[in-house]
Formats: structure tokens, sequence, C-alpha cells
């Protein structure tokens, strides 16, 4: 019999877990990570050269970012791992992996996507200015390259994600001018009761709250972003907001970190014809799956915060069951208690996934009031104006743009390099403001391959 | 249930349907145009763009240069941009045998206004350097050009649409029956359109309506391939393809001037009309990456940032059915383009509304008879090696 061809797409926390539970029954799948070392985003691993401890560099996860390394490395010889591998389309039971310019098709029967989150962002006026990073390309600046994105940052938006970068930068010794908050401090209240399925965890964030203000930094609860201040030579040089009490404050800075939570990279799941469906908590499309993991695609495994945003050790439960759950559809006897067990474990991750979802909104009316002259489409620069001018004059019947892929079509907004990952969730808010109707209903931009620019270069394996 | 009438009703509102909505509003008509999704959603909205006349089936001229017409003035008489460059076609190939076909067409087109000039080898690196060096001649088309899928077909609507034609989008039509001296049209949500007239403009699904009548078309639905690169500074300004044999060989590219390259060609991939929907075969993508390259070497160092692909009708003589039914008075059909409708799209809807407003029409189009296909051969199926010189974007 031939061997049954897994592939896992991901390193990560969800990645790791689904090959080392594929290993456990004998197997050796295939593991492909664009990055050039495992650990994913959270124990994203430093350049060979730096030095820094795990508790350094992973504060109180090191525990279990040594566990996650150790895991990897006793995987290393059992599994085919590929990394700096660009999966970048599937097609007809295929996964087209690049690398070194060479691009090959690798055939599976199983294939487990986890491929993570990355994060969620609204444009304020002013964000394109040298300077702006997303929470997560800051904390990639500190944890890869040991560097701060500014000698003096605010950090704004909203969720776990904002105090936990701060935090760290902080620690790290940079200065943190503030922490701008959308979210009203009542909302974490309200959110207690989901909050406290997972203690550990709302124990944690609490103390990075404590910790910041401790020493000595800002933290405001409320605001609404107004504007990044700067010009074209020297970047940044301000962020104003208004406070919950309606006083307009501006923070004099020389970086900004901006983040809204996270959204789950579905490109690959899209392109492999996964069904999606929109989750009101949170306000966005999530690939479907059933209790174990799988999608609506025979064959196809969605794990980890690349189909809920569960946080690490979700990623881990998700990774395991993922992999269980392929092995038992493949035949393979796999302990059904234990199946169980990782269910249930998600299942109390995702009470706390909207928990969080109620403490942290998405501030939806700060997307869909955009000025019309801020720049919602960094890569194409397309203006909120622009995006409200393709509906033309609603209910005239005049061809105006009712759902998101026709304003696309129509203004070139989600058409730059990024594919709509970074403007693709404001700019539906506007349009749904604009068309007055749920955001649901002007649906989400269809995934196209490449999933990340590929080079004209790159040449295929032999037909 | 609803009823609603008009002198005519256009079924599809992709280009064709658009623009003849349009010209029959300019001639006085009543117009009600239908289209089952949205207006320039299929074919007409994520084609490559290229209004090119070189190349295209002799016959076909007079109609493609009736459209270039248009095309020239095309914003004034809409009233939006939709980004028409005249910048020129080049179309070169790689051997001599292939370059004495485009001598041959040349010649056979000089009475078409093309003013096509032949350039060999070093002419054509003089004129236009960033060509590949496998490249042995050309021929350069200086009045053809390119323009914005995107926008076309909705700008055409949307001037029907103020001229006075109603458009109904999100309505399916799915039976269209001849009761007395009108049609009856039957849409998904149960209204009932009637009309004296109605133009079958359902591109790759026009088959399906022209069966109702009894005149089956081997229709065959195909995905042609597109993609484009990250922006880079506006410097290419003709649109170049390629003629050969060779399906693979066959690539082209255009660069608009926000800078993005908009690349097709090669092996078609699969499209299901049925689900409405086309896939990239990652193969082709790679099998263009190396085409372009060989077409335009200083492409190579450029990314890809997005693949697509369209529903595409295509006839096995390789040019559209146009024209009134042979069955059935007052039916008229303008569909199954193979590839090439987006440069006709506003002439074939400027010669589909003089002909339904004067039952006749000044420019030829006897070629694209459905008659055609009544009590064919099945061997026609297979295209003749003369098709095969025709197909290009
Ligand atoms: C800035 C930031 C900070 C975070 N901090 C925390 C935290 O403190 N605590 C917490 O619980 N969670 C945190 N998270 C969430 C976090 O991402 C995880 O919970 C965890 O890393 C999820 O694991 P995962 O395996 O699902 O995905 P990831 O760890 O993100 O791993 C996904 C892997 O897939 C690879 N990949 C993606 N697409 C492709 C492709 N097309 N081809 C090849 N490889 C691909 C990526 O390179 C990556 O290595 C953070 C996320 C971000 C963005
Ligand atoms: C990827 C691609 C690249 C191309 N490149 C070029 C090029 O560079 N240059 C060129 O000249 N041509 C090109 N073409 C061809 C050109 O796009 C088409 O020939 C042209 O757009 C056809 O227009 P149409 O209006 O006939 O069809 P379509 O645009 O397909 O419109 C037909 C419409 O009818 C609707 N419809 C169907 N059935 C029903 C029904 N029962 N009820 C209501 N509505 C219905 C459909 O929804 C559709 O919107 C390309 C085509 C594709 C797919």
């Amino acid at each position: 019999m031939a061997e049954d061809r897994i592939i896992i797409i991901g390193a990560g926390p969800a990645g790791i877990r689904a090959a080392e539970t594929v290993v456990a029954a004998g197997l050796r799948p295939i593991l492909i990570d664009e990055e050039r070392r495992d650990g994913g985003q959270i124990y994203r691993r430093q350049p060979d050269c730096f030095k820094r401890t795990s508790q350094d560099l992973y504060g109180s996860e090191a525990a279990k970012a040594d566990a996650m390394h150790d895991c990897f490395e006793g995987l290393r010889s059992r599994i085919d791992y590929r990394p700096e591998s660009l999966a970048w389309n599937i097609s007809q039971g295929q996964v087209h992996v690049a690398r070194d310019g060479q691009s090959q098709a690798l055939a599976y029967d199983k294939l487990i996507i986890a491929t993570g989150a990355t994060d969620r962002v609204i444009p304020v006026k002013g964000w394109h200015r040298a300077g702006v990073f997303s929470l997560g390309g800051a904390q990639i600046a500190l944890k890869s390259q040991a560097c701060a994105i500014g000698a003096r940052t605010v950090f704004m938006g909203t969720g776990p994600l904002l105090y936990l970068v701060a935090a760290q930068y902080a620690k790290a010794g940079a200065t943190v001018t503030a922490v701008l908050d959308t979210s009203r401090y009542g909302q974490r209240l309200q959110a207690l009761p989901k909050l406290l399925s997972r203690p550990g965890m709302l124990i944690k964030g609490l103390q990075l709250t404590r910790d910041l203000k401790r020493r000595g930094v800002e933290i405001h609860y409320g605001v609404t972003p107004l504007e990044i201040a700067g010009d074209d030579v020297d970047g940044v040089q301000s962020v104003s907001v208004r406070l919950e009490t309606g006083e307009e404050r501006q923070f004099d800075c020389d970086a900004v970190g901006l983040g809204y939570h996270l959204r789950p990279e579905t490109q690959l799941a899209d392109l492999a014809r996964c069904a999606f469906h929109f989750d009101t908590v949170s306000r966005q499309w999530f690939p479907e799956i059933d209790a174990q993991c799988r999608s609506s695609v025979e064959g196809v495994y969605l794990a980890g915060d690349g189909s809920r945003t569960l946080g690490a050790d979700g990623a881990e439960a998700a990774g395991r069951l993922a992999a269980l759950a392929a092995l038992k559809d493949m035949g393979i006897i796999v302990s059904e208690p234990e199946m169980g067990r990782l269910t249930k474990i998600l299942k109390t991750m995702d009470a706390f996934r909207n928990g969080l979802a109620t403490a942290f909104p998405w501030p939806h009316a700060v997307a869909a009031n955009l000025s019309d002259d801020t720049i919602v489409c960094r890569c194409e620069a397309i203006t909120a104006g622009e995006i409200r001018a393709t509906c033309g004059e609603i209910g005239s019947g005049g061809i105006g743009a009712d759902e998101l892929n026709r304003a696309k079509a129509f203004s070139r907004v989600g058409m730059g390099r990024c594919q709509g990952r970074y403007c693709g969730p404001a700019a539906s808010e506007i349009l749904a403001q604009r068309l007055g109707v749920p955001v649901e209903q002007v649906g989400r931009l269809r995934g196209q391959a490449p999933v990340k620019p590929l080079s004209i270069a790159t040449v295929g394996d032999a037909p | 249930m609803t009823q609603m009438s008009a002198d005519v009703i256009i079924v599809g509102g992709g280009f064709m349907g658009s623009a003849a909505a349009f010209f029959l509003r300019r001639r006085g008509r009543s117009v009600i145009l239908v289209e089952r999704g949205l207006v320039g959603q299929q074919a007409s909205g994520v084609n490559f763009g290229n209004v090119r006349r070189q190349g295209r089936f002799l016959p076909q001229l007079p109609l493609a240069n009736r459209s270039r017409k248009i095309w020239e003035k095309l914003n004034y008489l809409i009233g939006e941009d939709v980004e028409f460059l005249p910048t020129g076609h080049l179309r070169l190939c790689y051997s001599d045998e292939d370059f004495a076909v485009l001598e041959r067409y040349a010649a056979e087109a000089r009475h078409h206004d093309l003013d096509l000039e032949l350039l060999g080898k070093n002419a054509l690196r003089d004129r236009f350097p960033f060509v590949g060096p496998e490249a042995v001649a050309a021929s350069f088309s200086p009045k053809d050009g390119h323009a914005n899928p995107r926008l076309a077909a909705p700008a055409f609507a949307r001037a029907a649409g103020r001229a006075g034609a109603t458009i109904l989008e999100n309505t399916e039509i799915t039976a269209i029956e001849k009761i007395g001296e009108d049609f009856e049209v039957t849409s998904g949500n149960s209204s009932v359109l009637k009309a004296p007239s109605v133009l079958v403009t359902a591109g790759a699904w026009g088959g399906q309506l022209s069966k109702q009548f009894g005149e089956e078309v081997p229709l065959v639905a195909r995905g042609p391939q597109m993609a484009v690169t990250e922006p880079v500074p506006y410097a290419l300004k003709p649109v170049v393809g390629v003629y050969s044999k060779v399906t693979e060989e066959v690539v082209y590219l255009r660069q608009v001037e926000r800078g993005n390259i908009v690349y097709g060609g090669g092996t078609r991939g699969p499209a299901y009309p049925d689900l409405r929907r086309s896939y990239v075969l990652p193969q082709h993508s790679l099998n263009q990456f190396q085409q372009v390259q060989r077409l335009v070497p200083a492409l190579k160092g450029l990314r890809t940032i997005r693949t697509w692909s369209g529903i595409e009708g295509y006839m096995p003589d390789d040019i559209p059915v146009m024209g009134e039914s042979a069955k059935e008075s007052g039916l008229f059909y303008a569909f199954g383009f193979c590839g090439h409708g987006f440069q006709l799209g506003p002439g074939v809807g400027d010669v589909m509304a003089e002909l339904i407003d004067r039952g006749r029409t000044v420019t030829p189009i006897d070629p694209f008879t459905i008659g055609r296909f009544a009590n064919r051969d099945d061997s026609d199926a297979n295209a003749s090696s003369e098709t095969e010189t025709r197909r290009i974007a």
C-alpha cells in the first residue's frame, strides 16, 4: 500500500502539533513553512547569531516556547520539513510550493492548513507615513531583530496584543508614550463571565496592564483615533485621538504600532474551495469547520489561528485534533477519548475568544466613519471617498457597487500587493455603512493565487 | 406577478448587451436589459483588455473598424473614462515561417485601414528595444491599443440607464417564448417581460437560450488565464503579443499607466458555466512566467500579485454567432465571441441596434449567422488550421 501523503502548511504551534501527532501514528508528513525557522508567530525564533535567552524573548511563555522548539527538534528527522517554502496555490489535489525560485507541485491525500493569523487593522488618516507598523510588525522587529520601531512609540487599536506588545516594548527599554485603546473599560467587565473560562489568561492580561501602569505608561480607553500627523521626510510626528471624555489629545511620537486583534490567513483555505461563514461576534469571515477541524472540503483540515483566533494554546490543541481527524478519516485507529478531550478544550477556548471579542470589540464605526480623504488601501492609494463613490447613486438602479468584489473592480481597493488582507476589513465596513446594509451582506474579497507575490523568474518542476 | 414591456429585451448584461442597450436608446427604442448577476461581471469584466484588430478573421475587420471608431470617442459618448489608450499593438513571432503568415495577413488586410507595419529583426529592436532576442520579426498595428475591462461594460450600462433604458441586475431569464406577435420572457423572480424583439447577449450561456428555439450551437466554454504584476514605472507603451502555432507560446501583455503589467494567454483553463466559475491552473501560470520573460526579458525581475480567469464561449470556427435567428423573426443573437469580443463590444452593440431598428446593417455580419450550424456535421468541431492562425487575444 502506498503511504498516504499528508501535507501540513505552517510550522507554528498548530502545524508542529499536527506533525507530532501524524508522526506518532507512524507516518511521515511534509511540513511547509515560508519562514526560515519553525515556531510560527508567537514562538518565532531569533536569527542564529542572536543569543537572547528564551526568558528574554518569550517572557511568561518561555516554558511553552522551549517545549515547542524541543518538540520540533525531536520531529525533525522524522518529517519532511521544508522551510522558506511558500505555498502559493492549491489546485486539483496539489499544493504548489515555491522555494528558491523553484515551484513544485505536491500531491496530498490529507491537507492540514495551519497558516495562522495576522493583524487586523483599521486605517487612520496618516497611517501611510513612515513609522507606522502593525502590532505584529512591531513585535517581529523586537523578537527577531531585537530592535524597536521607534524611540517614542504609541500603541493604538484594541485587543490583548495591544497590551502585550506595548508591555514587551516597555520591558525591552523602549519608551512607550501611550497605549490608546478604542474599547471602553466597561466592555471588559461585561465580558468577564466568558473571560473567566480561562482564568490564567485573564490574570496574565491584567498583569500586562498593571505592568504598563507601573512603568508610567499612559493608558486611555474608549478613544476615537483621529490622525497620525507627520511629513514625508521625517515620517510620524504625533498621534491625535478623541478621548472618551470628548477631549482631543495629541501624543508626540516617532512611531506607531497599530492593530485591532487578529484576522485569520484564509487564502489557502479559499483556494482549496472551503466554504466560509460570517462570525457575528468578531464581524469577520471564517472558513467553516466542524468540531474536529474538518473543512467543508473532503481531505482538507483547518487548524489554529488560521481558522479561529484561539491563541497559541488553542492552536496546539487544534493542530493535534486536526491531525487525529485526518488519521481517523484515513481509517487509522485513534484515541477517541483524546479527540473528545481536545474538542472540549477548543470549546472552552472558543468561549474565551467570544469573551475577548466582547471586551475588545472591533470598532466597526471607526472604520465606517473614516473621512473621505483617508487612504484605506495603502498598496493602491485608494481613499474612503473613492470606495464610497463606487456605490453610485444608491437605489437609482445605477450599476453601483453593492458588494465588495465589485467595489474592488471599480476602485482597485484590495488590488495591490497585499490583496486586501489589510484594507479589506475596513473597506467592507465603509461599503456596508454607505449602502445601509449589514456588513455580511457586502461579502468578502475572494482569494486569488498567488497567496503572496511570486517572482516571474520562478520555474516549475517538469510536468 | 409583475409585467413590463419594451421594444427590445436584451438578455445578458455583458459588454455586448450593455452596448446594444445604449445604442438602441440612441435610436429611440425602449429597452429592458436583464442580467443574471451584475453587469460586466463575467468575461466582459475580467478579460485582458486588448483592443486589437490585427490578426482578426478578415471578414470581421469591417465590424472591428466600426468598433474602433467608437472606441476613439467612447469617453465622450458615454460620459465616463474607460482608459482606452491607442498605444499600438505589436504582434511578434519566433520563426520565419510564422513571419510569413504575418506578412500574408498584412497584404490581405491592406484595404482595411489597419496601416500595419512589418518590422524585420533590426527594425523591431530599434523601435521596441525591450523585446527578447528570440523574436525574429513583428507586425505593428499603430492604432490598436487597450482599455480597462473592469470599467467598460458597467460604464456603457450606466450610460444606457441615463438614456432611459431599464436595467435589471440579479435577474435570471429562464425561458423565452413567442406568443403571438410578442416574446414573453420569464425571469427567475417570476416576472414576465414582453417585447416584439429579443436580443440574446448571454456570452458563454447564449447557446442554452438559442437551444430553446431549436438552434443548437457547438459552443465550448473555456477560461483564458490572466495575471498582473506589481507596479513599475510606465515604460511599455504598446500591447505586445506573440503569434505562434504553439499554444503555450501565445502570451500577451500590456502595461497600464499606473504601472502594473497585465498579461495572459497560453493554454486555457477549465470553465464551469453552470457554477459560473473558472479556475486558474498553477501549471499554466508557470508556463506564462516563462513565456512572458521570453517576450520581454526585463520582466524577469517582477513579481506577480494576482491571477484570474473568466468564462468565455468558443465556437469551433473561432468566430461568434451574430444576427437574426434563422428560425424566429424578432429574435437576435450576439454571443460566443471566442476570446476576442472586447475590442468588438461597442461595434457589436451599434450593429445589433441598427439591425433590430432597421432590419439590416451596413456592416457585413453574414459569416456569423447561427444558420451556419444548422445540420452541421460534427467534424466541423475540429478547428481548421486556417482558424488556428486567428487565435490570439
Ligand atoms: C503580533 C502577534 C502577537 C501574538 N501574540 C500572541 C500571544 O502572546 N499569545 C497568544 O496566545 N497568541 C498570540 N498571537 C496569536 C498567535 O499567532 C498564535 O496564537 C499562534 O502563533 C497561532 O499558532 P498557529 O500555529 O495557528 O499560527 P502561527 O504561529 O502564525 O504559524 C503559522 C505559520 O504558517 C506559515 N505560513 C502562513 N502562510 C503560509 C504559506 N502560504 N506558505 C507557507 N507557510 C505559511 C507562517 O510562516 C507561520 O510560521 C499573536 C499573533 C500576532 C500576529
Ligand atoms: C480571461 C479573458 C480574457 C479575454 N481577453 C480579451 C481581450 O484581450 N480582447 C478581446 O477582444 N476579448 C477578450 N476576451 C473576450 C471578451 O472578454 C468576450 O468576448 C466579451 O467580453 C464577451 O462579452 P459578452 O457580453 O458576450 O459576454 P459576457 O461578458 O460573458 O456577458 C454575458 C452576460 O450574460 C449573462 N447571462 C447569461 N445567461 C443569462 C440569463 N439566462 N439571464 C440573464 N443573464 C444571463 C451573464 O451573467 C453575463 O454577465 C477575453 C475573455 C476572457 C474570459
